[in-house]
């Protein structure tokens, strides 16, 4: 119970004080709200990319056209050399026929047209579809196929996704190193907000001391000031996660670009991100405190 | 029994100086002491050392069964809670009414509110300031300021209260007033040690007298023995 009247007490105090110094802690404050920002977008990025590349990974496929005028032994050995390749998860073969048949069944101008053809006429090409396990090793299975004999044209989504993927990643690791940047910086204010309250409290530390405050009675305080500080600076961006990524999520209908990046669906995701912004701004504020306290108020 | 017990006791600042030399002294539960000696024989520091603002850099000293010597930064509130001190300079916060600055004693440690205002008010009328509670310390005389401090000091109730020049910014009426109410606290029990240069005050008071000079005690005048002479 007396704990518990001392807390609040501080937790009081460490409100007055944020409003007491309000310049200061405004400065703070935004410092912690952009760090906060940028972090958001950071976590949001990540969990996306990881998302539609887990998405686009199940469904990665080559296609390797095979020449037109090729035989069916040679298909046979172009099949033993798909089978010895790594990483691959299965294939497909599809001739001539079956595709000429999906595509006469799909439109009745191609069907009239292809019904003429003859087999030696026929320019459809016959197709192996080989499904990868690992988007990374696309490119160089693409490759090793595009190397069979008698494989005259290989295609895997023009690199596209994998281009993507891979400017997502480059944001990733930007952001990050923002992320950290921005961090000690915030650190670094908060610290000096707490050094300020510190010194222009000396005398009510001083009188604390002498009237028998133990040493965390007059330290916490201080420690709850940059939490306060943490909590204040996560409103702006937590508001800003939630209606922002639910705007995007709506505008886009969930999609990006093109059909297969798939968005996160924002609930549960955006609370999640909100807690996580919130936890980052008292540990941010709360270590900024300790490090004022810890160097500025010796007792 | 002994309330205080200083034994051997050197203090060497860092700066070299040493401010006290080898000091014996010991002082009775219940007692008013004057503690006298010109600027810069190291009565301060002597008092500092009571309430553990220094540290002695050798010797013994026991305040109210506490090991002030051996006591670590951390505890030190533990013995801070036992005594209370008064300056020359008051040390009130100006943001704060009477009534609140005397409270601050005593929300540090979380008593309930109802407990904090009983004994606030109970002390403001021992030190005669009950009718200026909600007024702030610049609107109150030296006189009356340093009467609040005084209730800081005792709200609490501390065995020991200690006093470094607690009339040194004040006039002679004044003064006396001041201590009016330090010998009614004393009546009522709470072991007294004052620092002063004030020799006026010190022959009319009638109390055990500490004559330091240089680091040492010169001179140990029992109660009522001390006449104008000396500084
Ligand atoms: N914090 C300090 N650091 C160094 N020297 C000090 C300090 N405080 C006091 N002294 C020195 O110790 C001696 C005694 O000082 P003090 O106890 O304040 O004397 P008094 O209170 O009797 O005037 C003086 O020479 C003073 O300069
Ligand atoms: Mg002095």
């Amino acid at each position: 119970m007396r704990a518990f009247r001392v807390l609040s007490r501080n937790i009081r105090d460490s409100f007055k004080s944020v409003f007491r110094n309000f310049s200061l802690s405004l400065a703070s404050i935004s410092c912690i709200a952009i760090t906060l920002i940028v972090v958001a977008v950071a976590i949001i990025l990540t969990y996306n990319v990881n998302n539609f590349a887990t998405l686009v990974e199940k469904d990665v496929t080559i296609v390797a056209f095979l020449d037109v005028d090729i035989t069916e032994e040679e298909t046979k050995m172009v099949e033993e050399e798909i089978k010895k390749l790594d990483n691959i998860e299965n294939y497909v073969y599809r001739s001539k026929t079956d595709i000429t048949e999906e595509m006469m069944d799909s439109s009745d101008i191609f069907g009239s047209i292809m019904s003429e053809w003859k087999e030696e006429e026929n320019p459809l090409q016959a197709t192996f579809q080989v499904k990868v396990i690992d988007i990374d090793t696309i490119g160089d299975i693409a490759n090793q196929i595009k190397g069979i004999n008698h494989v005259d044209v290989v295609k895997y989504g023009e690199g596209m996704v994998e281009q993507l993927v891979s400017v997502f990643d480059s944001i990733k690791n930007v952001s990050l190193i923002v992320v950290i940047a921005l961090i000690l910086v915030t650190a670094f204010l908060i610290s000096n907000t707490i050094k300020i309250t510190i010194f222009s409290r000396r005398r009510e530390i001083e009188i604390m001391r002498l009237v028998g405050a133990s040493n965390i009675n007059i330290k916490i305080p201080f420690i709850l000031e940059g939490l306060v500080l943490g909590i204040i600076g996560s409103i702006l961006p937590v508001v800003i996660t939630i209606y922002g990524y639910v705007a995007i999520y709506n505008k886009f209908g969930g999609k990006l670009f093109t059909q297969i990046i798939q968005l996160i669906k924002p609930e549960p995701f955006i609370y999640l991100v909100a807690i996580a912004l919130v936890t980052i701004g008292m540990i941010v504020g709360m270590f900024g405190s300790w490090r004022a306290v810890k160097k500025h108020l010796k007792i | 029994m002994n309330l205080i017990r200083m034994k051997g006791v050197n203090k060497q600042y860092k700066n070299g100086v040493t401010a006290i030399y080898d000091l014996d002294l010991t002082i009775e539960k219940g007692d008013f002491v004057f503690i006298i000696g010109s600027t810069g024989c190291g009565k301060s520091t002597l008092i500092k050392m009571l309430y553990r603002e220094e540290k002695p850099t050798s010797g013994k000293i026991i305040v109210g069964g506490l090991d002030v010597a051996k006591l670590r930064n951390g505890k030190v509130y533990k013995l801070r809670r036992k005594l209370g001190v008064v300056f020359q300079d008051f040390k009130l916060l100006s943001k704060l009414t009477v009534y609140e600055n005397v409270a601050f004693a005593l929300e540090v440690f979380g008593l309930p509110k109802s407990e904090i205002h009983e004994k606030v008010l109970k002390v403001l009328d021992l030190v005669g300031l009950k009718n200026k509670a909600k007024h702030y310390p610049t609107e109150l005389s030296g006189g009356e300021q340093q009467r609040v401090a005084i209730a800081r000091a005792i709200v609490n109730g501390p065995k020991l209260l200690i006093c470094d020049e607690p009339t040194g910014n004040l006039d002679e009426a004044t003064s006396m007033e001041i201590m009016k109410v330090l010998e009614e606290i004393n009546k009522l029990g709470t072991t007294i040690i004052m620092v002063t240069h004030d020799t006026n005050i010190v022959s009319l008071m009638k109390k055990r007298v500490i004559l330091l000079d240089a680091g040492r005690i010169l001179k140990d005048y029992e109660k009522g023995t001390y006449t104008h002479e000396g500084i």
